[in-house]
C-alpha cells in the first residue's frame, strides 16, 4: 500500500546561521493494506517529520514515497492534493480550522471533499461524534472554543469521516479519558479490517500494544 | 439635410448678413469659421446617431444654461430664408424665448413665427412641439448635461470608453434604483434612450411624455450642449427607443387631465398655481398648440380661471 | 482536469523599478493560488497585470474560454476583455468603496452584472440579488440600503456577491480581508471558502495575511522583488519553506 525508500531529509535555516540539521537518512519500509505500523524512537528523532513527508507537508530532499502509483517526493501539488483527497486521511496533533464554522460542518467536510455527497456526510459526521462523546449540543459550536481533550476528538472524526486507504495518526490518543481511547482504538482497529495502511505516532506503549502489528524504529533512520 | 450640406460646403453669402440690420455683426452672430466646424461637428453627429461629437463651444452673449448650445447650433443652421420659432416649455412668449428669437432677428434677420408647422427651424428647451414635425424641419435642443452616464460614473474617460464599448448596463441600474425606491421607473424628463439601436442618448430635459416623438420623426433632431461643448443628433426616421424592463415596460406620462383652456386630452400639460388656496389649473404646455385648438374652436372646462 | 488560466513569462517594469519579472505559472478550476509577499514585492502589480487593470510589457496570460478557446487575454482588444470582466472574471478590491458604488443600493450593484449582460427583468434580478444576500449572509430587508450604510464586513461581502452574482470561472482578490476586522475576517474567509467549493471558481488571491493563506488556499507562490521565489502547496511552503526568504516571512509572522 505504501513504500518508503532510501528517503532523505533535512533542514536548512537561513535565517539561523545557516544551520543545517539533519533529520532522515536512509528510512525504508513498507506498509501493507490491513497493517498498522507504529513509528517509535525518542522525541526529536523524526517521527512526526517522516510522517508530514508521507502527507506532503514537509518535502524529501531524495528517496520515494509511494502510496497507490504516486510518488509523493515528486509528484506536483496537484497529484499530492488529489492524494490527500480521496487516500491520505491525517490526524495531526493539533486541530487547525477557520475560526466559527460549526463542528458538524468541520468534520463533515474531508468527506465531502473526496466526493461524498453533503447528506451522507453529515449522518456519517453524526454518528462518529456520538462515538466520541462530542455532546449534540455542541455540535453547532466552532471546535475552536472547546477544550483540548474535545479539540482532539474533533481532528480524529476528521480523519475517519472518509475511509481512507491510508492513515496517518500523530498521537491520537494522547490527551483522551480512557473511554474515548477505547473508541479511538475500536476506530482503528475497523479502519484495518476495512483495509486500511495505518502508519501512527503513539506514546501511550497500551495502545501501540493494542493496534500495532509491528514498530519501525525512527531513530535507526537518524540523520548520518 | 440638404441645408446643411449645401451651408458646410458655401456658407450663405455675407450680403446677406450687411442685409440684416447692417450692423457689424456676421449672419447669424456668429463667424463663418465656427459655424463651418459647427457644421463639421453636425454632419459628424447626424452620421453617427446618438454619438456625442466635442465641438469648440465659443463665448455667446448670453450666460451658460441660457441654451448657448441650441443658439450656436441654430446660428450654423440658420439660412437667410429660414423661417424661426422658439419655445421655452413650449411657450413661445417667455423671456428665455423671446430673447433668442429677438437675438436671430437682429442678427440674422430672419423670419420668425410662433406656428410650428410654420417654421422651417425650431430651437427648444425642455419640450417637443406636440404638431407632428414634417420632413425639411429641424429641431434644436437645448441641453445642459448631454452625458446620460454622467450622475452614475463621474469620469468622463470611463463614460466614453463605456459608449465605446456599449457598456450601458449602469444605465438600467439607474432604472433599478427607480422602481425600487417608487415602485415605478420615477424619472420623468430626460429619460435615457437607445438611438438606432446602438448609442444611448440623453434627450436633454424634456418630459418623458415626448420621447415616443423623437422615434421615426420626419425632421432633423440637433441637441447642442454649449457649457459642455457636446453635440449629438438624431436624423430623420430613425429608431429612439425608451430604456426600461421587461416587467417595467416604458410610459409616456402626462396629468391625468383635460386642457383647461382648450379641452386637449392628448397634450402635455402644466400644473399653473392660481392663487394662496391652491386652486390648481392644467393647461397646454405647448401655447401655439393650444391656441391653434381654441381658434378652430375647441374650449375646455375653463372653470373661473379666466 | 486541465487549466482554466496559464501564465508565462509576465513581467512588467515601472521604468528601472521591477514590477514584477518572468511569473510563470498555472490554475486549475476550483483553484484557490495564494500570491504572498511583503508591500513592494509586485504581488499587487502582478494581479492588475493579470486582470487587465495594468498594461503587461511581455508575456503572456492565457484563459480558457467557456466554449474550451484558449486566448492570450494580453492581445485581446479592450472590448473583449472588458466583456470577460463582466462575466468570466471577477476582481474582489481590498477596499470595498472601490469595488462598490456606495450611492447604489445593495440590490443595484449586485443587479448591476447581472443588467451588464442583458438581464431586462426587474422581477428576476430582484430575486437574484435577494438570493445572493442571503448567500453572502446579509438581511434580505436591506437590499434597498445603500452599502454605506453597511459595515466593513458587510460591504465585503456584498462586494462578493456582486462580483460572484454571474458565476464568474475566475476571480481575482487584493487582500480581500485586509480591512477588516479579525472577528469578521474568518467569517469572510468561511464563506469564501464555501462558495468556492460549491461553485468551483478558481481564485487568485492576494494577501500578506499568511493566515489567509492556510485557510484558503491550496497552492501558494512568494514574491520578493518581483520575483517568484518559492511556490508549491500552501500548507508545504509555510510549514516547510525552503527559500531563504520564505523562512524569513514564516518565522516572522506572529503566533496566536
Amino acid at each position: 500500500m505504501l513504500s518508503v525508500s532510501n528517503l532523505e531529509k533535512s533542514f536548512h535555516l537561513h535565517q539561523q546561521n545557516n544551520a543545517h540539521i539533519p533529520v532522515l537518512s536512509g528510512a525504508q519500509f513498507d506498509v501493507a493494506a490491513g497493517e498498522c505500523v507504529a513509528l517509535t524512537g525518542p522525541s526529536g528523532c523524526g517521527k512526526s517529520s517522516l510522517m508530514r513527508m508521507i502527507y506532503g507537508n514537509y518535502r524529501a530532499d531524495s528517496g520515494s514515497i509511494r502510496i497507490s502509483g504516486t510518488d509523493v517526493v515528486t509528484a506536483t501539488p496537484r497529484e499530492v492534493m488529489a492524494l490527500r483527497r480521496g487516500t491520505i486521511g491525517y490526524v495531526s496533533q493539533f486541530l487547525r480550522v477557520l475560526p466559527r464554522v460549526p463542528t458538524l460542518r468541520v468534520v463533515a467536510e474531508p468527506y465531502i471533499l473526496a466526493g461524498g455527497n453533503e447528506a451522507e456526510a453529515e449522518e456519517i459526521a453524526r454518528e462518529l461524534l456520538l462515538r466520541l462523546r462530542i455532546p449534540e449540543t455542541l455540535w453547532q459550536l466552532s471546535p475552536l472554543t472547546f477544550s483540548g481533550g474535545e479539540q482532539q476528538r474533533v481532528n480524529i472524526v476528521r480523519g475517519f469521516v472518509h475511509p481512507y486507504p491510508v492513515l496517518l495518526l500523530d498521537e491520537p490518543t494522547a490527551s483522551l479519558d480512557s473511554a474515548n481511547r477505547d473508541s479511538v482504538l475500536d476506530l482503528i482497529v475497523e479502519a484495518k479490517q476495512r483495509g486500511a495502511a495505518v502508519i501512527g505516532i503513539f506514546h501511550d506503549a497500551l495502545v501501540r500494544d493494542a493496534v500495532a502489528d509491528r514498530e519501525i524504529d525512527v531513530s535507526l533512520f537518524g540523520g548520518n | 439635410m440638404n441645408q446643411i450640406m449645401q451651408t458646410a460646403e458655401t456658407g450663405p453669402s455675407t450680403d446677406s448678413a450687411k442685409a440684416a440690420g447692417g450692423e457689424a455683426y456676421n449672419f447669424a452672430y456668429l463667424d463663418e469659421q465656427t459655424k463651418r466646424m459647427i457644421r463639421r461637428a453636425l454632419l459628424k453627429a447626424l452620421a453617427i446617431p446618438g454619438y456625442q461629437v466635442p465641438f469648440a463651444s465659443r463665448e455667446m452673449p448670453m450666460p451658460y444654461g441660457w441654451g448657448t448650445g441650441g443658439v450656436q447650433v441654430t446660428a450654423a443652421c440658420l439660412l437667410p430664408d429660414d423661417c424661426l420659432k422658439v419655445i421655452d416649455q413650449g411657450a413661445d412668449d417667455t423671456t428665455n424665448a423671446v430673447s433668442i428669437r429677438r437675438f436671430f432677428q437682429r442678427t440674422a434677420g430672419v423670419q420668425t413665427t410662433e406656428v410650428t408647422g410654420e417654421a422651417t427651424l425650431i430651437q427648444t428647451r425642455h419640450r417637443i412641439p406636440e404638431t407632428e414635425l414634417v420632413a425639411g424641419q429641424i429641431l434644436v435642443y437645448q441641453v445642459p448635461i448631454p452625458e446620460p452616464l454622467r450622475f452614475l460614473e463621474p469620469r468622463e474617460t470611463e463614460t466614453r470608453k463605456m459608449h465605446a464599448l456599449e457598456e450601458y448596463g449602469l444605465m438600467h441600474v439607474k432604472l433599478y434604483e427607480d422602481i425600487s425606491q417608487h415602485g415605478h421607473i420615477a424619472t420623468a424628463y430626460s429619460y435615457p434612450v437607445k438611438v438606432e439601436g446602438r448609442y444611448v442618448m440623453d434627450p436633454s430635459p424634456i418630459p418623458k411624455f415626448d420621447n415616443p416623438k423623437m422615434h421615426g420623426s420626419s425632421a432633423i433632431q440637433l441637441f447642442g450642449a454649449g457649457r459642455e461643448q457636446r453635440i449629438y443628433a438624431i436624423p430623420p426616421y430613425t429608431r429612439v427607443h425608451s430604456l426600461d424592463f421587461d416587467d417595467y415596460p416604458f410610459e409616456p406620462m402626462r396629468a391625468d387631465q383635460t386642457c383647461a383652456l382648450c379641452g386637449a386630452e392628448d397634450s402635455y400639460l402644466d400644473e399653473v398655481i392660481m392663487d394662496d388656496e391652491g386652486t390648481r389649473m392644467f393647461v397646454c404646455s405647448d401655447t401655439d398648440y393650444c391656441g391653434g385648438r381654441l381658434e378652430a374652436g375647441h374650449e375646455g372646462q375653463q372653470g373661473d380661471a379666466t | 482536469m486541465t487549466d482554466i488560466l496559464r501564465v508565462n513569462g509576465l513581467s512588467k517594469s515601472y521604468g528601472n523599478q521591477i514590477g514584477c519579472a518572468d511569473v510563470c505559472f498555472d490554475v486549475y478550476p476550483g483553484e484557490v493560488l495564494g500570491i504572498v509577499g511583503e508591500s513592494g514585492s509586485g504581488k499587487t502589480t502582478l494581479l492588475r497585470c493579470l486582470a487587465g487593470h495594468l498594461e503587461a510589457d511581455g508575456g503572456s496570460v492565457e484563459f480558457v474560454l467557456r466554449d474550451g478557446v484558449r486566448r492570450d487575454t494580453l492581445t485581446m482588444d479592450e472590448a473583449e476583455r472588458r466583456q470577460l470582466g463582466r462575466t468570466d472574471w471577477a476582481f474582489v478590491h481590498q477596499n470595498p468603496r472601490d469595488g462598490l458604488r456606495m450611492a447604489i443600493s445593495a440590490g443595484g450593484n449586485i443587479g448591476e452584472r447581472l443588467m451588464a449582460i442583458g438581464d431586462r427583468h426587474y422581477g428576476n434580478i430582484r430575486a437574484t440579488a435577494t438570493s445572493w444576500l442571503e448567500r453572502v449572509e446579509i438581511d434580505p430587508a436591506r437590499i434597498d440600503d445603500r452599502p454605506s450604510t453597511f459595515s466593513g464586513g458587510m460591504q465585503q461581502r456584498l462586494q462578493i456577491a456582486r462580483n460572484l452574482v454571474t458565476a464568474p470561472r475566475l476571480v481575482f482578490m487584493d487582500e480581500p480581508t485586509g480591512g477588516l476586522d479579525v472577528s469578521v475576517q474568518a467569517r469572510l474567509l468561511d464563506l469564501l471558502r464555501g462558495l468556492v467549493a460549491e461553485l468551483g471558481i478558481a481564485v487568485i488571491i492576494v494577501t500578506h495575511d499568511l493566515a489567509v493563506v492556510r485557510m484558503l488556499a491550496d497552492r501558494m507562490m512568494v514574491m520578493r522583488r518581483g520575483k517568484v521565489v518559492e511556490s508549491g502547496l500552501a500548507d508545504q511552503v509555510l510549514d516547510d519553506p525552503s527559500h531563504e526568504y520564505t523562512q524569513l516571512l514564516v518565522s516572522s509572522a506572529l503566533q496566536v
